[in-house]
């Protein structure tokens, strides 16, 4: 698989390392009364969808950043790469 | 019809004219007791023992293509009983026994060699572990059995004990260990499971669950509604897949694991060989090629197929630890779609909808358990009571901080 990158153009998948899901983003408000439940599902639970998933790459062999890639499970198929850092400030999420 | 070699013979000067076809090809019935959704290892290994040892009567195996299609028809055919954790030893080590009786309980030949599994060590610390798990193995009623580098390169005169980065100092054997012709076994279930009454309906996808009033009332599937007092999903890689259809989310991602086997050579390799440090592992089939595989690609995937960076860490395992193997030309490789659970460990439990029930999330060790991973669901499905092996195995260990750990790893699937 080639992930393109954003900065750095087309670089092969095996420079990334893989997390999982670009929900982990979104993570709970520990200070709300169901944190213990909402942090279950969070760290446990996944919808692992055949089809579009959006997922988190880390260029651990490049520039270091992480990254938000929209891949077809079943064709692995790369359709867009974000910088994770913009996906969460337009979550309201990051600085 | 029952297989001898008295039938053999009787149909040799017959001209093989015969021979009846192992199952039936029933219509789906409008109700049953049990329906089972998956015609694989797993779900034909239930229907067995739940026809045959828990004496249940009107149940159904559904599959959406033909049996044995899925990871039963596409894993490296190991059985062993090497863990180390107090939820995982007894109910593997079960599934070892069973594995040992499985031919004569199915009147079915599966290959079942016990030609010994071999961990190899490289570090004082890899010996320490592997001490600590044979003792668990043995404590469980396995066999373990800890081997020096010279009774290993007695056995084993082909592998290279003096690699400068992976000397080899030892190694955990279990005896017992092996390999099974593994089509074998779906085909010996299904054929016992039809003799003792169960309907195997194959190219049936379900396409849904009728679910009224938090019970499950039976399956939505291309050939129909089927009514169902009881479902039991077992589905492996398409778990997740499957279970969201009832609105569920599980603690499974579902990720490739390829394998790979090269052309056919005389025997040279007795038993399975495992590398740990390398992510390699290697045996020989009964045709004589070398069967072996490694990691996981490690994202999600339901392609069926991998990647290359990984082929290449396969290949350079192999040639770190068996440099023979290099001579070798690869001949087939395919991928499998694994449910990889969150602790590595698997999940046979009831769902919080009644009448639903739920077998998933072995990762990639699901051909080995396929007998105690059958006889367990078919004891839950049967009694609403978990097998004394399988107790650990629930949906709500991870909300209660109650993982199977094997490895230590935490809650990331594509490491365990």
């Amino acid at each position: 698989m080639i992930i393109d990158h954003p900065l750095l153009g087309p670089r092969d998948a095996s420079e990334f390392v893989y997390l999982g899901d670009a929900s982990l983003i979104d993570r709970p408000n520990p200070d709300t009364e169901d944190a213990s439940h909402a942090f279950y599902e969070y760290a446990y639970l996944r919808d692992n969808p055949a089809g579009l998933h959006r997922e988190l790459w880390f260029h651990e062999a490049g520039d270091r950043s992480w990254l938000v890639v929209t891949r077809n499970t079943e064709t692995h198929e790369i359709t867009k790469v974000e910088f994770a850092k913009d996906v969460a400030r337009l979550a309201g999420r990051s600085l | 019809m029952k297989y001898s070699a008295f039938q053999v013979i009787k149909q040799a000067l017959r001209g093989h004219k015969g021979w009846i076809p192992a199952w039936r090809d029933p219509e789906p019935a409008n109700h049953y007791d049990i329906v089972i959704i998956g015609g694989g290892g797993h779900g034909l290994a239930c229907a067995h023992y739940l026809a045959k040892t828990f004496k249940q009567k009107r149940i159904a195996v559904l599959e959406k293509g033909w049996i044995g299609g899925g990871n039963v028809g596409r894993n490296t055919t190991i059985i062993r009983s090497n863990y180390l954790l107090d939820g995982n030893e007894p109910f593997y080590e079960f599934s070892l026994k069973l594995w040992e009786g499985l031919e004569q309980d199915l009147n079915y030949n599966a290959m079942v060699s016990q030609r010994g599994i071999l961990n190899l060590i490289h570090s004082d610390g890899q010996r320490d572990a592997f001490i600590r798990r044979g003792n668990a193995m043995i404590l469980n009623g396995a066999d373990a059995d800890l081997m020096s580098t010279e009774q290993i390169k007695r056995k084993y005169p082909f592998l290279n004990t003096d690699n400068a980065r992976f000397p080899i100092q030892g190694g955990l054997a279990q005896h017992r260990g092996g390999t099974v012709r593994h089509d074998a076994v779906a085909w010996g279930y299904a054929r016992s499971a039809d003799q003792h009454g169960v309907d195997i309906i194959q190219n049936c996808e379900v396409t849904g669950f009728r679910i009224e009033n938090g019970t499950c009332t039976g399956v939505e599937t291309t050939r129909g509604f089927i009514g169902a007092t009881k479902v039991g999903c077992a589905v492996a890689g398409s778990s997740s897949r499957l279970m969201s259809k009832a609105g569920m989310r599980l603690p499974i991602e579902s990720h490739v694991l390829q394998a790979f086997v090269s052309e056919g050579l005389k025997p040279v390799i007795p038993g399975v060989i495992t590398f740990g440090a390398g992510h390699f592992y290697c045996s020989q089939s009964d045709k004589g090629g070398l069967v072996f595989g490694g990691d996981i690609d490690g994202y999600n995937s339901y392609a069926q197929r991998g990647n290359l960076p990984v082929v290449e860490d396969v290949c350079e395992g192999a040639m770190a630890i068996f440099p023979m193997l290099g001579r070798a030309r690869l001949l087939r490789m395919w991928g499998g779609i694994m449910d990889m659970s969150m602790d590595g460990s698997p999940i046979i439990d009831r769902t919080h909808i009644k009448g639903l029930y739920f077998n998933g999330g072995w990762c990639y060790g699901g051909f080995k358990a396929t007998p105690a991973s059958g006889y367990a669901f078919a004891h839950l499905l049967a009694t609403d009571t978990p097998h004394p092996t399988a107790t650990a195995y629930r949906f709500d260990r991870f909300e209660k901080g109650l993982m199977i750990d094997e490895k230590g790893m935490g809650n990331q699937p594509n490491l365990h």
